[in-house]
């Protein structure tokens, strides 16, 4: 085989792996629209929120800090003491869903029936609340996240398939981190689909994204769900952000993943757990194979930063419900 | 003091037994328009209840009352001998109160095993966790309600259609799965809104059948609104009559049909 065909392999498979994330960031988004209508805005923020807390509660950080500070005069930090990390996540997971529960009781709950975009400004708001909160919270330097997760380049693998191709090539390079987040996200979508198709809650949750007056009627507590929709959003959140977070450090542009969502969402469809990944993957490949046949050697580099959109703005000329959104159908 | 109903047998032989549900002076308003204004009707045990009247009397406002959606600004449910607070529409299922509705509100992406199986979220008892954690007790239970489920199906005579997703059905059948789902449920209540709606005369005398034989087969009580006259008179065991939100008529088909009020509120009266 041809080195040239086997990089091709290579830019695939770390597009599917860039991919899988992206799909995860979008599944977020998906869970709350399908379930409530709501276009939820502060999905990125969610996982810096998230990422903010785990490496906080790990490092054992004071929580609001330099506002107890300034109001007391005292001088606190640290409590002193670290937490591992299963733990912390733990934790991390428990503060995700309190909030969960906040946004329903405090700011959803007051605003069922009200139009979509009148939704959408709340979570508008509650990004922008949220990050606030966050650095309260936590402060805004930039942490990085010691989970001891692996990184650079596995050498196991480069050795292993060193052996395909001639004398110019070397092995595939796959990020270790990259494996890691791959195998986490497939496992969390696996969770996620297997909760919604078989459990009780699962099915009711079905039931809630299908018909509201329905789910009422059989008993479903739309409230509950959507403080569970929104604690699995949260938890996708997490697992986001600890994987971005890792590769990137903990800062604010870690918010703005939610960006790379949006075309994700335009591929697969708003309402679809399915279109989400595949989308994810489609945008993953895609955006890696343009940079590498055209995009390197003809365009000047640099075309992931715009590809996505590109793509997503083709799509909804030509199929604006997405791969397997619900068909747009007004009957007069 | 209400009077003491004594439980009877009808000449079919069903045993209608105590009052189930009560309903004592309700009143309900949107703003200044009075949907309802002060009725009292109970619902007994094992009987079919039949709310009839014209367009706009007040019928499905009664049912939404009745089911939680909406809650009266006057007057007292009592349901089983125990008044009943405000509610929400789910809290009111949960205590075994069924419904269909008059425009299908099914999940249409869903199959019609998946959307019966709906009906059987409040028997569920084994929460999220354990169903993760006990597979064995979850499995079980999903079974149990399987049977209950695939009875159902049988009963009203939808097996062809199991795996179906419900989008794709004609209307006939969107109503025998609500139907089935809210059966599901294994209701002490079952409020059926106008169940014949749209319906051609073959397919109102398969549901006026089916209605019939769950109230014969699973002795579930049952009320229902209905617009057309003529086949809530067949299957009934007593009617109230509402117009303009007043009850103008209460009792068996026979003294229903008898009373001039209801004549006039059906065939429109000469006012002078």
């Amino acid at each position: 085989m041809s080195a040239d065909f086997l990089y091709g392999i290579e830019v695939i498979i770390n597009g599917l792996m860039a991919g899988v994330l992206y799909a995860l960031v979008a599944l977020g988004f998906v869970l709350i629209f399908k379930a409530s209508g709501i276009f939820n805005y502060a999905q990125g923020v969610m996982a810096l929120f998230a990422a903010l807390t785990l490496v906080g509660v790990m490092e054992g950080q004071v929580p609001f800090s330099h506002l107890i500070n300034a109001v007391f005069g005292t001088e606190i930090h640290h409590f002193g003491w670290e937490v591992p990390a299963l733990l912390a996540i733990l934790l991390t997971l428990c503060i995700m869903i309190a909030f969960a529960w906040a946004v329903q009781y405090f700011v959803f709950r007051h605003l069922v029936g009200q139009e979509p975009i009148i939704l959408f400004m709340a979570t508008i708001g509650l990004a922008y609340f949220l990050e606030g909160v966050g650095d309260l919270m936590w402060g805004s330097d930039i942490k990085t996240l010691a989970l001891g997760l692996p990184q650079g380049g596995s050498m196991a693998v480069e050795e292993w398939t060193a052996g395909l191709g001639g004398d110019d090539f070397y092995g595939f390079f796959i990020d270790k981190l990259d494996m890691v987040a791959t195998v986490v996200a497939l496992l969390l979508v696996a969770g996620l689909v297997g909760f919604a198709q078989y459990t009780k809650q699962g099915r009711a949750m079905r039931a809630v994204a299908d018909d509201h007056q329905a789910a009422l009627s059989v008993g479903i507590s739309l409230n509950f769900i959507w403080v569970l929709v929104w604690s699995l959003a949260g938890l996708v959140a997490l697992v986001a952000g600890v994987m971005w977070g890792a590769k990137s450090g903990v800062q604010f542009s870690l918010s703005l993943i939610a960006l790379k969502a949006l075309p994700v969402l335009m591929l697969g469809g708003f309402t679809s757990i399915p279109g989400a990944i595949v989308g994810g993957l489609i945008i993953g490949v895609g955006e890696k194979l343009f940079e590498y046949t055209i995009g390197a050697p003809f365009l000047g580099g640099a075309t992931e930063n715009w590809f996505a959109y590109m793509l997503a703005l083709i799509f909804l000329v030509f199929r604006p419900q997405g791969l397997f959104g619900e068909r747009i159908i007004e009957r007069v | 003091m209400k009077d003491t109903v004594v439980p009877y047998t009808t000449p079919d032989g069903r045993t209608i037994g105590d009052v189930l549900m009560d309903m004592r002076g309700i009143t309900l308003r949107f703003g200044g328009v009075e949907a309802i204004k002060n009725i009292s009707f109970d619902i007994r045990e094992g009987e079919i209840r039949a709310i009839i009247g014209p367009n706009g009397a007040g019928k499905s406002s009664m049912l939404n009352v009745i089911s939680g959606f909406y809650n009266p600004q006057d007057g007292e449910v009592w349901f089983r001998g125990a008044k009943r607070p405000p509610m929400k529409p789910f809290q009111v299922a949960r205590q075994g109160i069924a419904r269909t509705f008059q425009n299908i509100a099914l999940f249409e992406g869903m199959t019609v095993l998946d959307n019966v199986m709906t009906g059987r979220l409040t028997h569920m008892k084994t929460g999220m966790f354990a169903q993760a954690l006990w597979k064995g007790r979850a499995e079980r239970e999903e079974t149990e309600n399987r049977e209950v489920v695939e009875r159902i199906i049988d009963f009203l005579e939808i097996q062809a259609i199991r795996k179906t997703p419900v989008g794709r059905l004609p209307y006939g059948l969107k109503k025998r799965v609500e139907l089935a789902r809210a059966l599901a449920a294994e209701p002490k209540l079952l409020l059926l809104d106008e169940p014949m709606a749209g319906m051609n005369v073959e397919e109102k005398e398969d549901m006026s059948r089916f209605i019939l034989d769950v109230n014969d087969e699973f002795g579930t009580t049952i009320a229902l609104i209905e617009h057309d006259m003529g086949v809530v008179m067949d299957i009934s065991d007593r009617v109230v009559v509402m117009d303009y939100g007043r009850k103008i008529g209460d009792g068996t088909p026979d003294e229903v049909r008898g009373n001039q009020e209801v004549i006039d509120a059906y065939l429109g009266v000469a006012h002078d």
